[in-house]
């Protein structure tokens, strides 16, 4: 299966890469800081190292997801190594799709590979529900970051742009709670500064009520809702990946 | 040395030079500068709990451990040569609110509150504090009570306001319904109106206690029988 095939190239190169370093690095970076800030502490210790080594991991996932796609991607498109592949009897949606399945995979491995640590202090439900979430959140990363690297076709840009993406989505909530406050006026600005909050969050993910820190601390809440959360993050990363191969049919290569 | 790498002699002389020179002047420009000074500021305003959520990214358990951290970092075993008991406890107060806002489930910022900031040798600041703790109790009875049960042993004895020790106490007993509860917490109040020579109400208070039907431990139950048998007694002496 020429898809599965391409999945499996993608994988091989981050791993040839340096990808489980990096990975290991993160897990040795995020351990430390968590030690360190944990001897300052006068109480909670155990749960200040576990916030902290959660949330370190966390952006460690994202972001080496988010670098892997944009600089394999790229080089791909500077190397003309994708007009080459695009010139073998694969159709564009094989190809797109396949790279895609690969990065994927490179975040679920990560997703794994961080929670093993985190074993240490939080319930293994918790932190399996918490490591699936991770695994979609990166799922969701290195779709928009395929995204952007194949339209915008610059390291820089294609990089901003998926880091403006993730903290717009994270903070999201938070934008929509300060727009509406019992502190927001009933003027013009006001309200149109909120119905542009809302607009937005309609068209991004819902990043602020996954992977939470707070089912490794406190248990989970309810495994309903957050398998829900977690349904969302797949479907926009369907969305992501739709919209990706639109315009990756459309691009003139 | 990888085959991609050509030995080091054909880096130039001179390329060597300036790295040395290079490294020789950042070492001895830092070494030439002051340590890190401690400064004696007060804590800045805090920021409203929602723009505090905001700056969390969606790790609000992580930020508020990080922004108890820094407040902690505002006395002198820390980066700040202004002790406890000069801060402004009004802001700090509203800093542990902000911070409780965050996640409400930690107990660091009530940790914080009654047992370093409410222990400072300073009566208006151990009030206020006492006070921080008995509102944020009332937000949540059932997690918060063991902060609120210090609040009303610190009343007591460091600031001999047994009235106000038993508020916090009643509070203690009355809003709270933890299962968790220790003996001694659930009946602070008797113990404060022994103190306060109130000696029927303590008694009525054990009755209606051992009435209730709700102690089941055989060790509390003779333990109460005994004190109810010792006011009776103090109340006889007294008469």
């Amino acid at each position: 299966m020429p898809a599965a095939t391409l999945a499996r190239f993608v994988v091989l190169e981050a791993w040839r890469g340096g990808l489980p370093w990096l990975a290991a690095g993160s897990i040795v970076l995020a351990g430390a800081l968590a030690a360190f800030l944990s001897q300052v502490a006068l109480t909670e210790s155990r749960e200040l190292e576990l916030a902290l080594a959660a949330a370190t991991l966390r952006a460690c996932a994202v972001f080496l997801v988010a670098v892997q796609v944009a600089s394999s991607t790229l080089r791909e498109l500077n190397d003309k190594g994708l007009e080459l592949m695009l010139s073998l009897p694969l159709g564009r949606s094989t190809h797109y799709l396949g790279r895609l399945a690969g990065f994927v995979a490179c975040g679920a491995l990560l997703a794994v590979a961080f929670c093993a640590p985190l074993a240490l202090w939080a319930a293994p439900g918790a932190l399996a529900l918490w490591s699936a979430s991770l695994a979609f959140e990166c799922a969701v990363v290195a779709a928009a970051t395929l995204f952007f690297s194949i339209s915008l076709g610059q390291l820089v840009p294609a990089i901003a742009a998926s880091a403006g993406f993730y903290l717009l989505a994270r903070s999201m909530a938070a934008i929509q709670a300060i727009a509406g406050g019992p502190l927001a006026d009933a003027s013009f600005a006001s309200q149109a500064a909120r119905g542009l909050a809302s607009a937005f969050a309609l068209l991004l993910p819902r990043l602020d009520g996954v992977t939470r820190t707070e089912w490794l601390l406190y248990g989970v809440p309810g495994y309903g809702a957050a398998a829900a959360a977690i349904g969302a993050l797949a479907l926009y990363a369907a969305l992501l990946g739709a919209a990706g191969l639109f315009d990756f049919h459309r691009k003139s290569l | 040395m990888s085959a991609e790498e050509r030995p080091l002699a054909h880096v130039p002389r001179a390329v060597w030079l300036a790295l040395g020179a290079a490294l020789a002047a950042q070492i001895a420009w830092n070494a030439a500068r002051p340590a890190p000074g401690r400064a004696a500021t007060d804590l800045p305003p805090p920021p409203s709990p929602a723009l505090l959520r905001l700056a969390a990214l969606g790790e609000p358990q992580a930020a508020a451990r990080l922004a108890m951290l820094y407040l902690q970092s505002f006395d002198y075993g820390g980066t700040n040569e202004r002790r406890y008991r000069e801060l402004d406890y009004a802001r700090l107060a509203r800093w542990l609110a902000a911070i409780l806002e965050l996640d409400p489930h930690s107990q660091y910022p009530l940790f914080s509150a009654a047992r370093i900031y409410a222990e400072v040798p300073d009566e208006a600041r151990t009030r206020a504090m006492l006070e921080f703790v008995y509102r944020e109790f009332l937000r949540d009875p059932d997690r918060r009570w063991p902060w609120l049960a210090h609040a009303a042993l610190l009343a007591k004895h460091r600031l001999h306001d047994l009235p106000l020790a038993l508020r916090y106490a009643m509070a203690v007993e009355q809003k709270s319904a933890a299962s968790d509860r220790p003996l001694w917490a659930r009946q602070m109040r008797i113990f404060i109106l022994e103190d306060m020579n109130e000696l029927e109400a303590a008694r009525v208070m054990i009755r209606d206690l051992l009435r209730a039907g709700r102690i089941t431990d055989p060790a509390e139950l003779r333990f109460l029988n005994e004190k109810l048998k010792e006011l009776e007694a103090r109340q006889g002496s007294v008469r």
